[in-house]
């Protein structure tokens, strides 16, 4: 299949991106995200669940949860670019919400063969998070150290998303026949959620303790379904990083254009002006290989896999570049809590190594494109 | 049914079926001289015969010039120049040779020129039988291009230039060369302008060509001299002091921003030569050994031919991205990326082809066990020049920084 030269990327994927612009700019500008986020400075502050339930509810009111959820189970069916675009205004506005994790769960149910419920609940308003991710932190989807046996889930999983803000979650657990994926309340009995203390103060995260927990198996073949749904969730969350490193290109540069030394705006300095050209670059690499990715999952399968590793190798290299240069031009103040600087750069760490950082997805990538490492000593 | 020519209108649909037609029945046969790697490294009359006449087979064909309007010798066609480049590309024809001519004088020719003068240079640029130079760049005016020195001295109805202009390419060639110059010595920039000068003609009385020789060992780009040469005022393009406003034009395309599009061929991915592509290199490194162990096993080698194959995609991305607005923040942003990103990004890929021939890498040119005879030496001492000409990397960098992200202006 050939993808069509716009990437997809039509009238209503730009109307939703530009209503999804004006909805953050003006319901939630970056001054409430830092008094709703930052209030407690305390290094030892413990793990947090801080967020707007209230704004979410307007997001999903609007349809946002259920935009890649098939027309047939009660979605909008919206193209993966429409979605991308979404993503990219989200990151921008570090808005804290499940949307990611829920979009996320929509693409993997789509894939599973029995989940038309699960799909209904998110449809009907319900958020979700996957919880597909060993103690050891693998980002090959599959490694779970959950257990499904008799009809119950047993066993941990770790760095589950925006788990305390959610209504369900999609676990991957092993079983005899593979591996399978289940649908199950957050709050189900059997259930202990262990928050974890994390850097981005614009997420939550925790690990999810099943002891004997009943669940809806809604794939028996998870890995199928995981290895169909990876490409979106690494493209959508590199959309997420593209916007929010434009926050950081376009405020880091307002910053420099103000900010006077040696009588003249930083910005004419080289070693600052050359140094924001580059996180441009990256950025604008990163956001085409974004739209290419998303674009391959609408109209060329056979080639997402490929193009969301470029994807994702791409936006971790510019979500590290970019932070570390918008704190640095910044100076003493990019340096304090003060300065709204430092919630992107923290939410752009944490996003740098979900689902796989920059080397892990070009490990992958040379495994396609030039063929498999031989196994080691052979 | 390729990418593109899924949103082909009629006419472009159509055309590009005549290309392809066209193309299949006249690829001109293997070339019996080397070929270099692009036109700017054309040595020998040899070599210049053979794409001449492909140029010119093109141009016939309608090939060459495509939205340029028919009363200039273009095709009258619309937006199918892009087209015509996309087979041409597809089909790994051989290169133009008249690139300064039709990516540089023509569109400033068309924009600044007097019809008559437009209609008589036009139709032999299209068809590369003139050859054409830039004369822009002198010893004391690089980067800082408006400080140029060559003078022009009125004289009637004609102007006496003098100067020395350097880096220039093709002038060994070359029929035709626009010319920047001063006119007036008490403004810098409004001092400027522009002339078409028929060196070739002029060439022992007034005008001297004197090859400088590449870091590679090739030739391609010469000095030239004027010493009191004549040209009538008909040469002059657009008014008197506006030469800057006329560069601007040139530079534009140049960069592949401008309006235009430059009949582009074959380039560098022509059958026979060597692309300094990542997916070349990925080729070569599977055959490649590199102290003992193919190149291709090393996990850190890989990782950084991802990256390359990675900064590829993501231009070629970029160039697609291009013509989407609904995906643009600012209309210019990506086209002034694009010079910088691909001349940089083949560096690089160069520079990793070297690692990975390992001791090889130390074998030039005529060498029998040199990888690919030497090309990957080539294209990385050649990649320099693409990070310098057109405006170098840094002051590209200046260019985004100051119009894109409207940063203070470094001068
Ligand atoms: C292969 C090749 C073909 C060419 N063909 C032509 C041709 O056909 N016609 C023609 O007119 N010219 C041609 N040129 C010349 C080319 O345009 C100039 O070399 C180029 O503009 C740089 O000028 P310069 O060589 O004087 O270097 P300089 O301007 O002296 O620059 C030297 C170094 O200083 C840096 N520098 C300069 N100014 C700044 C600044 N403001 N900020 C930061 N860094 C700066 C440069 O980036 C560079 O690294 C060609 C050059 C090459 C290499």
């Amino acid at each position: 299949m050939a993808q069509p030269d716009n990437f997809g990327f039509g009238e209503e994927a730009a109307l939703l991106k530009a209503s999804a612009r004006k909805f953050f700019s003006e319901k939630f500008p970056t001054s409430d995200l830092h008094a709703l986020v930052a209030g407690d400075h305390r290094p030892e502050r413990g793990s947090e669940c801080l967020w707007n339930s209230k704004l979410w509810q307007e997001m999903v009111d609007l349809g946002w949860t259920m935009l890649a959820v098939p027309e047939a189970a009660g979605g909008v069916g919206m193209p993966a670019v429409a979605v991308a675009g979404l993503a990219e205004e989200l990151g921008r506005a570090a808005f804290p919400c499940p949307l990611l994790g829920t979009i996320n769960a929509t693409y993997v149910l789509a894939a599973c063969d029995s989940a038309q419920s699960a799909l209904a609940e998110i449809a009907g308003g319900c958020s979700a998070s996957l919880a597909i991710t060993n103690q050891a932190g693998s980002w090959s989807p599959g490694d779970t150290d959950v257990v499904w046996a008799d009809g119950k889930l047993s066993g941990t999983a770790w760095y589950v998303q925006d788990a305390r803000k959610v209504d369900r979650l999609l676990v991957s657990a092993s079983s005899t026949a593979g591996v399978g994926l289940y649908w199950v309340a957050a709050d189900a009995p059997g259930i202990t959620l262990v928050p974890d203390t994390i850097l981005d103060l614009t997420r939550d995260q925790a690990h999810v303790s099943f002891d004997g927990v009943a669940a809806e198996e809604v794939s028996a073949n998870g890995l199928a379904a995981l290895a169909e749904a990876m490409p979106a969730v690494w493209t959508v969350l590199a959309a997420d990083i593209v916007g929010a490193a434009e926050w950081q290109l376009q405020t880091t540069v307002e910053y420099v254009a103000t900010r006077q030394q040696f009588d003249r705006p930083l910005g004419f300095f080289q070693a600052v002006k050359h140094p924001l050209v580059d996180v441009m670059l990256q950025i604008d690499q990163t956001k085409s290989l974004v739209y290419n990715a998303a674009c391959a999952i609408d109209s060329e399968p056979e080639r997402a896999l490929q193009y969301a590793h470029m994807a994702k190798a791409s936006a971790s290299e510019t979500a590290a570049y970019a932070s570390g240069r918008s704190v640095q031009c910044h100076g003493g103040i990019g340096f304090t809590w003060e300065c709204y600087v430092h919630l992107y750069f923290k939410r752009q760490k944490h996003s740098q190594m979900l689902w796989g950082d920059a080397a892990w997805h070009r490990a992958r990538l040379a495994d396609i494109v030039i063929g498999p490492l031989a196994p080691a000593g052979s | 049914m390729s990418d593109s020519a899924s949103k082909d209108s009629p006419e472009q649909a159509e055309f590009r079926e005549y290309c392809r037609t066209w193309i299949e029945a006249n690829r001109p046969p293997d070339p019996t001289v080397r070929l270099p790697l692009s036109a700017l490294e054309i040595m020998t009359t040899e070599q210049l015969s053979y794409l001449q006449a492909w140029q010119k087979a093109a141009y016939d064909a309608g090939l060459v010039g495509c939205d340029y309007p028919a009363a200039v010798g273009g095709g009258g066609r619309k937006d199918c120049q892009r087209v015509a480049n996309e087979e041409m590309l597809a089909a790994r024809t051989p290169y133009f040779p008249n690139i300064i001519g039709l990516g540089m004088a023509a569109p400033t020719v068309f924009y600044h020129a007097q019809d008559e003068l437009k209609e008589r240079l036009l139709p032999r640029l299209f068809s590369g039988e003139d050859i054409w130079c830039q004369g822009f760049s002198e010893p004391g005016a690089g980067s800082d291009l408006a400080s140029v020195q060559t003078f022009a001295e009125r004289k009637g109805d004609k102007w006496v230039i003098n100067g020395h202009k350097v880096w220039t390419s093709l002038a060994h060639f070359a029929e035709w060369m626009i010319l920047l110059l001063r006119t007036d010595k008490s403004h810098k920039y409004d001092g400027l302008s522009y002339f078409v000068v028929p060196i070739r003609a002029a060439l022992g009385k007034g005008v001297t060509v004197r090859p400088l020789i590449k870091i590679t060992g090739e030739t391609g780009f010469n000095e030239v001299i004027f010493d009191n040469l004549e040209v009538d005022d008909s040469y002059r393009l657009d008014e008197l002091g506006k030469g800057w406003q006329v560069a601007m034009t040139t530079l534009l395309h140049e960069r592949g921003a401008g309006e235009l599009q430059t009949p582009r061929a074959g380039g560098l991915k022509s059958k026979g030569s060597h692309a300094t592509t990542a997916y070349n290199l990925i080729d070569f490194a599977r055959s490649a050994i590199r102290d003992g162990h193919p190149a291709a096993q090393d996990p850190l080698l890989r990782d950084r031919m991802m990256q390359q194959l990675i900064c590829e995609a993501g231009l070629a991305q970029n160039q697609r991205r291009a013509r989407v607005p609904a995906l643009l923040d600012h209309p210019m942003r990506l086209q002034l990326q694009n010079k910088l990103l691909a001349s940089e990004i083949s560096q690089d890929t160069a520079a990793l082809a070297l690692e990975v021939a390992g001791a090889s890498a130390s074998l030039y040119l005529g060498d029998p066990n040199a990888p690919a005879g030497g090309q990957w030496n080539l294209a990385y001492m050649n990649s320099y020049g693409m990070t310098i000409a057109a405006g170098t990397s840094e002051v590209q960098r200046n260019i985004l920084g100051e119009r894109v992200l409207g940063l203070a202006k470094s001068k």
